[in-house]
């Protein structure tokens, strides 16, 4: 039990090296997150325009580099 | 003689589905070399004998650094053959890897804040390095927020191009500022041309660790361009095909 409180504490230095782990870890999870619910919303999206009777359109220029990044 | 034809893959439909193939590949890299990295780097590493147990946020903040620069410098390719060759993959790809890139960079600069802490006495110094990391972040920022504010796709794919080219100038100034300028930052641990001062498990942890950052940001790069592309050919038949399968069979 002492070597995982020694451990944690890295010899005073706990906060400095966990809070930098941590926030990696909390913003990659973040980035992950945000893309899964972005296709999310996409699917949904389309779902709904097919939904709608959007038919699909032949590659027409002006459409073909539609929708926004 | 077999000619493997590069530009087969550059077909929206065939990337989205290669893309598609690789992405659990470097997803898994990462997750094994991170688990791996940070057991040699936490568990069989040393303290160092300055700095104690404070040195082991290099595992995080060496491989963030070095990813920031190294995906700028990749998107900016992207973004210089998108604009020559007016190809709108090599665009999507640099898009895709700005929220990573900008990531790593923030990344970069809050483990940094959280090392100088213990080791200098302070988060922050406008000193060469840190400003030229923090003009890094800013460049990442420009590159999304000006491609955001251009609503023809392909126009903001051109002026974001052209803002990435401009923004490589930064990458030598951040790489030898330790060099030009007397900073408080240290100086490179780890370099081509000589050995490497450090202990062999600080600098086996170390690239395990650069090695998972790489796999991360190759693997997050492939899945949002594979997003974005769906997004800009939301109306065409591959687009909802690979969305709804079952709606196409139907």
């Amino acid at each position: 039990m002492n070597h995982v409180v020694e451990f944690l504490a890295m010899d005073g230095h706990g906060l400095y090296v966990w809070g930098s782990l941590g926030m990696c870890a909390a913003v990659l999870v973040a980035e992950m997150a945000l893309l899964r619910l972005r296709r999310r919303l996409l699917e949904r999206a389309m779902q709904d325009e097919i939904d709608d009777g959007v038919g699909v359109s032949a590659p027409d220029p002006s459409r073909l580099h539609g929708g926004r990044a | 003689m077999t000619r493997i034809n590069l530009f087969h893959f550059a077909a929206p439909a065939r990337f989205h589905a290669l893309a598609g193939r690789l992405v659990p590949w470097f997803g898994s890299a990462a997750v094994v070399l991170a688990a791996l990295g940070l057991y040699v780097g936490f568990f069989v590493a040393p303290s160092d004998a300055q700095q104690g147990e404070a040195y082991r946020i290099i595992y995080v903040h060496v491989p963030a650094a070095w990813m920031s620069m190294f995906v700028y410098l990749v998107m900016a390719v992207w973004a210089g053959v998108g604009l020559v060759f007016n190809a709108r993959l090599a665009s999507v790809m640099a898009l895709a890897l700005a929220p990573t890139g900008a990531l790593m960079t923030f990344l970069a600069l809050w483990t940094g804040a959280l090392w100088g802490q213990p080791t200098w006495g302070t988060w922050w110094v406008w000193d060469a390095r840190l400003t030229s990391e923090l003009v890094l972040l800013f460049l990442y920022i420009g590159f999304m927020a000006l491609h955001g504010a251009i609503d023809d796709p392909r126009r903001a794919d051109r002026a974001a191009g052209l803002l990435a080219l401009v923004g490589v100038v930064n990458l030598p100034i951040i790489y030898f500022s330790v060099q030009w300028w007397n900073t408080l930052h240290q100086g490179a641990s780890v370099t081509l041309n000589k050995a490497p001062s450090m202990a062999t498990p600080m600098l086996l942890g170390m690239l395990l660790m650069s090695l998972a950052a790489w796999a991360y940001c190759i693997a997050m790069g492939l899945a949002r361009a594979r997003v974005l592309l769906l997004e800009r050919e939301r109306h065409t038949e591959w687009a909802r095909a690979a969305l709804h399968p079952s709606a196409e069979a139907a």
